[in-house]
């Protein structure tokens, strides 16, 4: 696929996967027409180039769609020229995706449930998102961001801790991420969202609050039943 | 012999252990006989043509200290280590092999278009969210309504990758097309199970009559030297499927006998 085909994004307020990819357009410099999503009434657009999920983000770039944040992301990152978002070496990537993937099941699962459950099954998530956020922050390791001085696949795949959390934090009470707990993701979340990139495609926080807060039962009913599915796991 | 890694050493959280004496590409792999991840991760090295040396760990036993090592996170096969180094994850060792693998002699798993690698990545990605969980709720549901809806979920998601079978293989063998690729390969880590849950239900997880491309594959792919050449024992399998439904349900007798 030619570099010059247009690129469409397919996305939605708020969601987090969809600010990864467009995060990745703009950290590569590539112009994208932004569609947004009213994730309560999905369009003909959405439901026809993500059949298999109906979720956002797509991307379409000419004739081609892509699904799945991070697979746009690393798409992006072979398709477009501009600053890497993947470690050159293959070992290095290697690592990069294992840490999306931990941070994808083992930090962001338990952390969204924290939120939105109670009582005893609540600390449990608490305590197994604060255990694995140390694993996570260590690798860290004093530099700037989790792709060393530039934002890469890595930081986006985290965003989900700086914006996000703090909105969350807001809404529901449940503070996670604190300065004393992990000092060095706080410091990554400022210099994360301070960034000129991702400052464009962030959404403003009191409107984050908002809407988390419209949407609130609907979250503890969803949390609550894949907790009771997950006891099968 | 490996030096020891106190815990509490920032190594600890580094995917990483030190290098045994070796000359050239040494590869080693941690794995068990039963895990699909294990297969998956033992298919890629085969059709790559990858010599190298496989440790089995126990299913049952004590998890071994280059286990613990190598794997500090999650402490779970398969493990990947080249040249002293660890690599996790089966999807995450499968990209590395095929990327620091190649040449003539060592086929190339993803596809050379970003496209085609993005699509690959999404179905990989599909299998392991989808197919694994039904699996797993087939197996381990804790009634008899609960694993019939595993069952369920596991045939809807069998004709959703017969469409993508359909759409990429584009009427040739394979999802990868002539010759099979990374998508074939990380079903492919499946095929045993699938083997397994046939023998012990009776009926095709993959029927020739609902999802026929994908019985074909199903077929041609298991016929395959380079699989053959890594597939588990299929009546170990059931063996130790009927073994563990023994040990669930007398687990499950017991708590409703002591409540």
């Amino acid at each position: 696929m030619s570099e010059q085909q247009p690129v469409k994004l397919i996305g939605a307020f708020g969601s987090p996967f969809a600010h990864r990819a467009e995060v990745a357009l703009k950290l590569k410099g590539v112009p994208y027409e932004l569609i947004l999503e009213d994730l309560e009434n999905k369009s003909d657009l959405l439901l026809t180039h993500n059949p298999v999920h109906n979720m956002v983000p797509v991307l379409l770039h000419g004739d081609e769609t892509v699904c799945e944040s991070l697979v746009i992301v690393e798409y992006v990152d072979e398709t477009f020229d501009g600053p890497p978002l993947l470690p050159k070496n293959s070992y290095d990537r290697a690592k990069a995706r294992f840490w999306a993937h931990f941070i994808e099941h083992r930090c962001l699962k338990p952390f969204w449930l924290s939120m939105w459950t109670e009582g005893e099954v609540q600390t449990e998530f608490m305590e197994e998102t604060k255990q694995n956020l140390t694993l996570l922050e260590a690798q860290l390791n004093g530099k700037k961001f989790f792709g060393g001085d530039t934002i890469g696949y890595l930081d986006l795949a985290a965003c989900m801790l700086a914006q996000w959390h703090d909105a969350l934090e807001k809404v529901t009470g449940v503070s996670l991420v604190t300065d004393d707990d992990f000092p060095d993701l706080r410091r990554w979340a400022k210099e994360y969202t301070s960034n000129e990139a991702v400052k464009q495609c962030l959404p403003k926080r009191d409107l984050l609050v908002t809407y988390f807060g419209l949407h609130k039962q609907k979250y503890k009913s969803f949390a609550n039943a894949l907790v009771s599915q997950k006891e099968v796991k | 012999m490996i030096p020891y890694l106190h815990p509490g050493t920032l190594n600890i959280y580094e995917p990483f252990v030190k290098a045994m004496a070796g000359e050239g590409d040494e590869l080693k792999l941690l794995g068990m006989w039963a895990s699909p991840f294990v297969l998956r991760t033992r298919l890629a090295l085969s059709f790559k043509g990858l010599s190298h040396d496989y440790i089995e760990e126990e299913i049952f036993g004590n998890k071994s200290k280059l286990l613990l090592m190598s794997n500090p996170v999650h402490k779970k096969v398969p493990v990947l280590i080249h040249n002293g180094k660890a690599i996790c994850e089966s999807q995450v060792i499968v990209q590395y092999i095929d990327e620091v693998f190649t040449g003539t002699d060592r086929p190339s798993l993803l596809p050379a278009n970003p496209y085609d690698r993005a699509v690959a990545r999404f179905w990989a990605t599909y299998i392991d969210d989808k197919l694994f969980t039904s699996f797993m709720t087939m197996i381990k549901g804790k009634t008899s309504e609960e694993k019939a809806e595993g069952r369920k979920q596991s045939f809807a998601v069998a004709e959703t990758l017969e469409g993508a079978l359909k759409e990429l293989s584009k009427g040739k063998p394979f999802f990868g097309g002539d010759n099979v690729g990374y998508l074939d390969i990380a079903l492919g880590g499946f095929v045993a199970w699938v083997h397994t849950g046939d023998i012990l239900s009776g009926s095709k997880q993959f029927d020739a009559n609902k999802t026929p491309l994908l019985a074909a594959w199903f077929e041609r792919f298991c016929a395959l030297d380079a699989t053959k050449a890594v597939m588990p024992d299929v009546e170990k399998l059931v063996d130790l499927s009927k073994m563990r439904q023994a040990r669930d349900d007398a687990a499950a007798a017991a708590v409703s006998q002591s409540s």
